[in-house]
């Protein structure tokens, strides 16, 4: 029972962080309640184990290991304008929110002129503000999931966006994260929430990176998005930490009528990355895009579960992940469409493909229909193979070169993701990343 | 041009291929005829380099250079094309892309700057007259969902653009109707030089009334058993095989 032992001793540690955090920061703040009660919860819950059938092939333990240093609001920032340059992937006209180690950094962050009352702030300087204390918390559930419980103590930063009715956002909001564990390995709690009123429309862009060569970083990262009557959301997430990154991102996002969220997942980097998409379909004839495209080697390890929760009738879903598996890495995908009984006419469609480049990759896919209305439209469906043969032969009978074949027909299958990124400029970047991995 | 010497050949285990001897001129155009499962197939494949398919014995010179455990690209790169009896669908990869990324392999090895896009836009123009392709056909995925006639015009289109020196024709003709045929045949045609060799491999006479050969040989069970002119395809069309698998037979 030693690994029972290493995780108390490691849940003990991020309690004792919370401790230091809250007797210093925390006092007469509206968001304590929360805090204190997702500690507990935290502490009651523990870290999950591969027994839990949601982590059953993703062992989180290497995160209980390690020693992250908790950066507090009063630490200094150190990252400089050419540090993140590299990361500055929506294009010049992007408004984009530059966060150290999960705090805000305003010095290096650029908010574009925007349309009156839109509101683009960090987190921790609008925690006092009517819509936060409405939503923040009310969709991302402490109760099962302990890694939102340990999130949900350390609130403090993260970005905060409202989108007033009937506003148009042309240019994207890119959320830059920066993890600095250049010193030593640092642990951040990311903290989004993104709210979107009737018949507005926005597109959000998040991605996460590492300065770092030896030292582990892991990010602890929670979205909560509301997507208002006819609104219309486009969130595009990015994952290239290195490889000695943690990741356990969480993203909630509540429909209302008529409103449409289309979100897109490209995983290249991190060691283990966990992302949990949840979407909940509350009002009828909404839409939903789910893409997701991990490419994963080394011993990396990639788990992508997500849930779409068809609540009201008339609703559409379509989901498409794509995994390229190369090494000795590996691939998690679970994926639930849920119809409740209510949820008349739902369209619902779901397909996982992987393609296995070594002997040692692995992938593990679990697609999961429960329907419980009887008037639908719902299929799903998973493969996994290796890269096509006959379709290498042929590209190399003309000239082209194994690898560069290779790369072909890997980049071909991972644009039918990367197509429905809408930001121009972040789906040309994190093209030519994807070509520069799969040649690596 | 090609020499090929007691090429003995199998896939996974079993021999196709028992010992063929076959010279190929520059400018020359040989026929391989045969029945069904005499070897044409693993002959095409085994010059192209395809994975599986193992040369036991023998040596296939092109150019002088024994090319028989050398890469598929770099046989191509070295001038040899093999026109797919089932040309292959790669959905997302752009006819045009894929066509530009190969073109651009094959001059880097022979020491040439690649085309820019403008460059290789005029040649894929000119090229496409060849074939009667039409713009629409570069910027589909390459041969996805393309009817017969349009992958195997697609194939010598590729030719066209590559240039190679030494052509192999697995089956062009088969799934073919007559219009087809004879775009597919004036394509191929339109490529004959002094210089520029041709293996046409096909089980019926028809394709020969278009893409005239110089030679044709027969294969049965893995060898070359007749050869002659253009008039044994004529003999082979008229009577059969029949004939030639009694001749070995005594």
């Amino acid at each position: 029972m030693q690994s029972v032992a290493i995780n108390i001793e490691g849940k003990e540690k991020f309690v004792n962080d919370f401790e230091t955090f809250s007797e210093l920061y925390l006092r007469n703040n509206s968001l304590n309640a929360l805090r204190k009660s997702s500690i507990s919860r935290f502490y009651e819950l523990g870290f999950p184990t591969t027994k839990n059938e949601e982590w059953k092939y993703t062992n989180v333990s290497p995160i209980t290991k390690n020693n992250f240093r908790f950066l507090t609001p009063s630490d200094k920032f150190s990252l400089t304008k050419s540090d993140i340059k590299p990361f500055l992937i929506c294009g010049k006209d992007a408004t984009v929110l530059v966060f150290e180690n999960g705090r805000f950094n305003e010095s290096l962050s650029v908010i574009n002129n925007l349309p009156a009352n839109v509101l683009i702030a960090s987190l921790a300087s609008s925690l006092e503000n009517d819509i936060v204390k409405q939503h923040l918390g009310k969709y991302a559930s402490i109760k099962t999931e302990s890694f939102i419980a340990l999130n949900s103590a350390f609130i403090y930063d993260g970005a905060f966006i409202h989108i007033p009715a009937n506003a148009i956002l042309e240019q994207p909001i890119h959320f830059l994260y920066v993890s600095d564990a250049r010193v030593e390995s640092t642990v951040s709690y990311p903290r989004n929430l993104i709210v979107a009123e009737k018949n507005s429309q926005v597109n959000i862009a998040e991605s996460y990176h590492t300065i770092s060569s030896v030292n582990h970083h892991f990010t602890n990262s929670v979205t909560e998005v509301v997507v208002k009557e006819n609104a219309k959301v486009e969130f595009d997430k990015f994952q290239n930490e290195t490889a000695e990154a943690f990741h356990i991102n969480h993203t909630e996002a509540y429909q209302e009528k008529n409103s449409t969220f289309d979100i897109s997942t490209v995983t290249l980097g991190g060691g283990l990355v966990r992302n949990n998409l949840h979407i909940v379909l509350d009002g009828e004839n909404c839409t939903s895009h789910l893409h997701g495209l991990y490419l994963v080697n080394g011993t990396q390890l990639v788990d992508n579960h997500t849930l779409v929760d068809h609540a009201k009738p008339n609703c559409y879903s379509n989901e498409l992940y794509k995994g390229i598996i190369d090494d000795k890495g590996q691939g998690v995908f679970n994926g639930k469409i849920f119809v409740r009984k209510d949820a008349q006419k739902t369209n619902a469609y779901q397909s996982n493909k992987n393609i296995l480049l070594s002997d040692d990759a692995s992938m593990n896919a679990k697609p999961q229909l429960e329907i419980f209305a009887d008037d639908v439209k719902c299929s799903h469906g998973a493969t996994t193979g290796q890269l096509d043969e006959d379709a290498l032969f042929y590209l190399r009978s003309r000239g082209i070169g194994e690898e560069n074949a290779k790369a072909l027909l890997n980049i071909a299958f991972s644009n039918d993701v990367l197509n429905h990124i809408s930001i121009e400029t972040m789906r040309d970047k994190i093209a030519n990343l994807v070509f520069e991995k799969l040649k690596k | 041009m090609l020499e090929i010497k007691n090429l003995i050949a199998k896939v996974e285990d079993k021999q196709i291929l028992n010992g063929i001897n076959l010279e190929v001129k520059p400018g020359e155009v040989h026929a391989i005829m045969g029945p069904n499962g005499s070897g044409k197939s693993t002959l095409a494949s085994v010059l192209a380099g395809k994975d599986n398919y193992e040369v036991v014995d023998g040596k296939i010179l092109f150019d002088g250079e024994n090319i028989s455990e050398m890469s598929p690209e770099d046989r191509a790169r070295k001038g040899l094309f093999l026109a797919f009896q089932y040309p292959i669908e790669i959905p997302g990869v752009s006819n045009a892309n894929f066509l530009k990324t190969a073109l651009n392999e094959v001059r880097k090895s022979k020491g040439l700057e690649p085309l820019d896009s403008k460059d290789f836009l005029i040649l894929m123009k000119e090229k496409m007259k060849l074939v009667e392709m039409d713009k629409a056909m570069t910027q589909r995925s390459v041969n996805e969902g393309f009817s017969g006639g349009e992958k195997k015009r697609n194939e010598i289109f590729q030719m066209a653009m590559l240039e190679p020196k030494l052509c192999v024709l697995d089956e062009t003709d088969s799934g073919l109707d007559i219009d087809a045929l004879r775009i597919v045949a004036n394509g191929v045609n339109g490529l004959r030089n002094k210089e520029r060799s041709f293996l046409v491999i096909t089980h019926y006479q028809r394709l020969l009334d278009y893409i005239v050969p110089d030679f044709v040989h027969v294969l049965y069970n893995g060898r070359i058993v007749k050869s002659g002119g253009k008039e044994l395809a004529l003999e082979l069309e008229e009577k059969g095989y029949d004939w030639i698998k009694e001749e070995v037979t005594v």
